[in-house]
């Protein structure tokens, strides 16, 4: 399945493209990618939204986390094709009006971050949880982000800002 | 379809075990044929003390179904699977498709009568999940067939049970698993059943420990019994999550822990419970 390019090195051989259409943070948006493309990689790399990360890429840490039709996935065990007539959410989807969300402003209030690679994942994560949780218990957080890593170990502060924000929220319902 | 891709094409269901398997190069298919556009795939229904569940239908679905809480141990389980990120993805057919020996529903499936209907290009049937899991990721489905549905009789009244999975972090596989389903006459087990994961190529049943309760009261002493026989019924390999001694050990204190459960729940006892993180 390989073939020499005029330069000698060994290139694979090109793979007809399939078209992907997807709601990208309220976005039509429609992609020619190959089909072993992952959903992180049309993200970043088709759209450019570089704000989902990718950790591990092997379904542990969580930090490719986005929502799909309002549903936490992780983005890189996913192929972008099967992402085709899909809602998508990702960190840059989550801003209103220029003003921060709720759950933006509460990691940054309660230093809910230190390096920050992780945390997209993570308020994507919350984002499912309180969307269908208002006033989660403390064990509903830790489940709901039992799915993130975060190597800096900053996990306490990361589970208050998701307290404050659920707080913050409520209120202004 | 699957017919004219031949024999390495292989089915995408939730993706959540075979994307990771292909990124690492285990398995390398020819074609990949994704049932997730098909529709009417996904759900959950109870006709005559059978729940019967769509083969796509996500864990996550199964763990906010307020028909599957009235059997415990299957909320324990779907509850429990990696994380939120995985179980709304992951799906109950494809987990039993996939035949890991370290997935979660073909242990707690095994206490339960659980059948799996495969179709083919041209014919249907139903067989056991006993006999449908035949090794470890392999089972009786041919190659043109697809799992579509999975079918679960609802244990009778005075019948708990419980799952446990004892994991290092919540992505990652379980070290060690135990369900275990009893049937209580008042202080008499009338039957029990108990299942071990991740400590051998498929589920293994541990028919010693259940004959240690069924036919008698329970107390310290019969649970005791039940514990060892389990840990006896075990064929753990060693390897990073820990060696065959710690996980004997692991499956006893599993076993123990599960029937306690169990039994609260089989007298009408409301208890949460679910995996456990070390």
């Amino acid at each position: 399945m390989a073939s020499r390019s005029n330069r000698g090195t060994f290139m694979p051989e090109a793979i007809p493209k399939v078209t992907v259409s997807l709601k990208v943070n309220g976005k039509e948006r429609t992609v020619s990618v190959e089909p072993r493309t992952l959903l992180v990689e049309l993200l970043r790399e088709h759209l450019d939204l570089t704000g989902t990360h990718i950790g591990c890429d092997t379904t542990y840490c969580g930090a490719c986390t986005v929502l799909l039709n309002g549903a936490a996935v992780k983005s890189c065990t996913m192929f972008a094709v099967q992402g085709d007539g899909a809602e998508i959410t990702t960190v840059e989807g989550m801003e209103r009006d220029g003003q921060l969300h709720p759950i933006q402003k509460a990691f940054g209030d309660s230093y809910g971050l230190q390096c920050g690679y992780c945390t997209p994942g993570f308020m994507l994560s919350a984002m499912q949880l309180l969307s269908g949780n208002p006033a989660p218990s403390e064990h509903d957080i830790r489940k709901a982000i039992s799915g993130n890593t975060c190597r800096c170990t900053g996990y306490q502060n990361i589970f208050k800002a998701i307290q404050l924000a659920a707080r913050n929220m409520k209120e202004a319902r | 379809m699957l017919s004219q891709l031949g024999s390495e094409a292989r089915l995408l269901a939730g993706g959540q075990s075979l994307i990771p398997l292909m990124k690492l190069r285990f398995t390398n298919p020819s074609d990949l044929v994704d049932l997730n556009f098909i529709s009417g795939t996904s759900y959950i229904r109870e006709d005559a003390g059978t729940l019967r569940f769509g083969p796509l239908t996500r864990h996550s679905e199964i763990a906010d179904s307020s028909l599957v809480a009235k059997v415990p141990i299957l909320h324990d389980c779907a509850a429990g699977i990696a994380d939120v990120q995985v179980r709304n993805r992951g799906t109950i057919g494809g987990s039993l498709a996939e035949a890991d020996p370290s997935g979660d529903w073909a242990v707690a499936l095994a206490t339960l009568s659980t059948e799996v209907r495969c179709l083919g290009k041209s014919s249907e049937h139903t067989i056991s999940l006993k006999d449908f899991i035949k090794d470890a990721y392999t089972t009786a489905l041919a190659p043109e067939e697809i799992v579509s549905e999975v079918s679960v009789q609802v244990p009778a009244k005075g019948s708990g049970g419980a799952y446990l999975a004892f994991k290092r972090a919540a992505p990652v596989y379980p070290t060690a698993s135990v369900a275990v389903q009893l049937t209580m006459h008042g202080d008499t087990c009338t039957d029990a059943a108990i299942a071990l994961g991740c400590v051998g190529l498929t589920a293994i049943r541990a028919s010693e420990a259940e004959a240690a309760l069924r036919g008698k009261t329970v107390t310290g002493r019969e649970v005791a019994a039940a514990a060892e026989a389990g840990q006896a019924a075990a064929d753990p390999q060693p390897d990073m999550r820990g060696s065959v001694e710690y996980k004997r050990n692991l499956i006893g204190a599993l076993v123990q822990r599960a029937i306690g459960i169990a039994l609260r729940r089989a007298r009408g006892e409301q208890v949460e419970s679910g995996h456990i993180y070390a």
